[in-house]
């Protein structure tokens, strides 16, 4: 069966270039890059190799990469390690639609007696920066906000947001998991302090993250143990994943023009004959500041977990913010956040692009979504009401439709 | 991605019965669009006052689809007390098993059922004393103290698997952990299943467990086989139950009884259960 794989801000395809760079690492380039030797010494100058290359995906210092093993890592090592420099302070700025790396730290800071700001956001995925500017005290010790979200590919204006945190003096964190490989990014110019970045969503393996620690920026290490990363993160060196990174960033800098042109044409290709083709569907989050591969779409009166199992069953790969998906019974966190009624939360899918993707692979979903869509629809108890335009009863409405979330 | 059973696919990707009984007798209307899943089941009387023709329309997950196939496939036919007898269970064993996170669907497809059969006999839906516990999806106490009660549950987080009470907000989890204390009692969680060895059980606990046992261990898949089973009596460690369905007259119905439904009882009950066949 043909394979539509349309979920790349899960997690993306190994380029063959990556692979074949790291094979000899894991067979005979075995030293130790801390050792004295010169066998050990061979893998340590690769390392600097790929720790420039990464470097230069971001136009930062070699110096200011620390790898990791993960996003995840990465968050969790900015938010604690920054907390634990500023022991006087207990207040942290987030937002209500991080990826959950951050979202459940904060949830265990609270606990912890720290004051968590979740920044919220607009029908269209915006953050409102006065909400940001009010929400800054003498006590905050730490900003953190979301480059580029997973769900909706809404890009922040992280910029302006870095400007308005360091004229408080206060340190900045970014996940940029999402933004990295597919916008440019320029450290030199910029005002993050901290950023958390995923080899695994640009076509390097699982397993292996960065953050980037701007020079002079106050760090406590989360990882204690050997002088690795310059002291800033203990642990034998992951090389051949290291080495694979380096080779990914090489390669995201040659193909960023490709994310940026053909990806996106391709992507608006998706979006424009789906909405055309199927009817009550609407785009999630703001389409003038996306990133260039996402489309976020809402297919009302239906259930993404039924579309998705459809779609697979046609070789179709792409994600849902349906409560379904996840076993929490509640649609995502970030269309919530948004506002997005629940006659279109529960059916939202994600597609999201790599440039391995081809016109053949957007014409098989063109050809396919809408009658998986209209047979669901017609199964569906609301569709036939909703079409001959008589009201929903207020029983199959939902007793608390205007409950929200309280906590 | 969920691990669904064979029949819960082909239920899913073929549903039988889709759509609306024109002129239906009964109507049964459960669950919401905020809630994610909703199903509308329209049944038709026979002259014999069977259930002649059961349809569905759902807004839901492939579980909640596949769920509500499997229902309107095992009540035609049967009588409205019959119907009237199926459990969320029965659902979930038709399918060969849900995911526990999925169970609510059977639950739905239940409810949907005792909706329709009520609003056949003209009752009002549920008019009785009750309180919304979980405000996020509008359950009641009744809801989750049945649930808890037909399935054995004993944690919060069953209760939520069940039937999705306490999966939004959570504020509600304190109520549903009362009630499960309300229903269990204070000292007593059942359900831990194996008795500790040397556990002497009183009569009333005996046959509280065997039916408990039977309830959930055993009939759900001899009853996806077509058969059935009924606890006639129990004297001392004597358990006697009579086959019923394709069992009665199934010839390997004897190695049924002591291969599976005494080890099963053996296993839950106690080592000394023996299992004895009543004929009609």
């Amino acid at each position: 069966m043909r394979t539509v794989y349309l979920d790349n801000n899960a997690t993306t395809r190994v380029a063959p270039e990556v692979v074949e760079a790291m094979l000899p690492y894991f067979s005979e380039l075995y030293g130790n890059p801390s050792s004295m030797h010169f066998f050990g010494g061979q893998v340590a100058r690769k390392i600097a190799e790929a720790r420039e290359r990464v470097a230069a995906l971001l136009n930062a210092d070699p110096s200011e990469i620390v790898f990791t093993s993960c996003g995840t890592e990465s968050d969790n090592a900015a938010i604690r390690g920054t907390l634990e420099s500023y022991p006087e302070k207990n207040h942290v700025i987030t937002t209500r639609v991080e990826h959950p790396a951050v979202l459940n730290v904060g949830q265990y800071l609270r606990a912890r007696g720290y004051r968590v700001t979740e920044l919220g956001v607009d029908r269209m995925g915006r953050l409102d920066l006065d909400e940001l500017r009010d929400a800054i005290d003498e006590q905050t010790a730490l900003v953190t906000i979301l480059y580029a979200n997973n769900e909706t590919g809404v890009i922040f204006p992280i910029e302006e947001i870095g400007e308005i945190v360091k004229a408080r003096g206060i340190p900045f964190h970014t996940d940029a998991v999402q933004a990295v490989g597919k916008i440019p990014l320029d450290m030199a110019k910029s005002h993050i302090d901290l950023m958390s970045l995923s080899g695994h969503k640009l076509h390097a393996p699982k397993g292996i993250g960065v953050l980037y620690i701007r020079k002079g920026t106050k760090f406590s290490p989360f990882f204690i143990g050997g002088h690795q990363e310059g002291g800033r993160r203990g642990g034998t060196e992951n090389v051949p994943s290291i080495i694979g990174l380096g080779k990914a960033a090489e390669l995201a800098i040659e193909h960023m023009d490709e994310e940026n042109g053909r990806v996106r044409a391709l992507r608006d290709r998706l979006e424009k004959e789906l909405l055309d083709r199927i009817p009550n569907t609407l785009v999630n989050g703001d389409r003038d500041n996306r990133l260039p591969n996402t489309c976020s779409l809402s297919f009302e009166y239906v259930e993404g977990e039924s579309i998705l199992l459809l779609m697979s069953d046609q070789g179709i790969c792409a994600s849902s913010g349906s409560a379904c998906t996840s076993g929490s019974l509640e649609p995502s966190h970030v269309l919530r956040a948004m506002g997005v009624p629940f006659t279109a939360a529960h059916g939202s899918i994600r597609f999201s692009l790599s440039i391995y993707n081809t016109d053949e692979d957007i014409d098989w979903v063109i050809e396919k979504l809408p009658a998986i869509v209209e047979r669901l629809r017609d199964i569906s108890p609301f569709w036939k009401d909703y079409k001959e335009g008589k009201p929903i009863s207020s029983l199959m409405a939902g007793i608390h439709p205007e409950h929200t979330r309280h906590r | 991605m969920w691990e669904y059973t064979d029949k819960v696919k082909d239920h899913f990707l073929n549903p039988r019965n889709v759509g609306e009984v024109e002129n239906a007798d009964g109507v049964g209307e459960v669950g919401s669009l905020a809630c994610g899943d909703a199903l509308r089941l329209t049944f038709k009387l026979d002259e014999n006052k069977r259930i002649k023709e059961a349809k569905f329309k759902t807004f839901g997950c492939a579980s909640a689809i596949a769920s509500s196939s499997a229902l309107t496939e095992i009540v035609k036919g049967m009588t409205l007390e019959e119907a009237e007898k199926v459990t969320n269970q029965d659902i979930a064993g038709y399918l060969g098993g849900l995911p526990e996170e999925k169970m609510h669907c059977s639950v739905m497809g239940r409810e949907a059922l005792e909706a329709a059969i009520a609003n056949y006999r003209g009752e009002e839906q549920k008019k009785q004393e009750f309180e919304i516990v979980c405000k996020c999806f509008g359950i009641t106490d009744k809801e989750i103290e049945r649930a808890i009660r037909e399935n054995n549950l004993t944690t919060r987080e069953q209760v939520t698997h069940y039937t999705k009470a306490g999966g939004g907000c959570q504020a509600c989890h304190p109520k549903i952990e009362a009630i499960l204390e309300k229903v269990w009692g204070r000292e007593k969680k059942p359900a831990a299943p194996v008795p500790p060895p040397g556990r002497k059980l009183t009569n009333l606990q005996k046959i509280r467990l065997v039916e408990e046992t039977l309830q959930r261990e055993i009939i759900p898949p001899m009853r996806a086989d077509g058969g059935d089973l009924e606890l006639v009596d129990i004297d001392g460690n004597t358990v006697y139950v009579a086959l019923r369905g394709t069992c009665s007259f199934c010839p390997s119905s004897e190695f049924t009884l002591k291969k599976y439904v005494e080890s099963k009882l053996r296993e839950f009950v106690g080592p000394d259960i023996v299992v004895k066949e009543v004929k009609p």
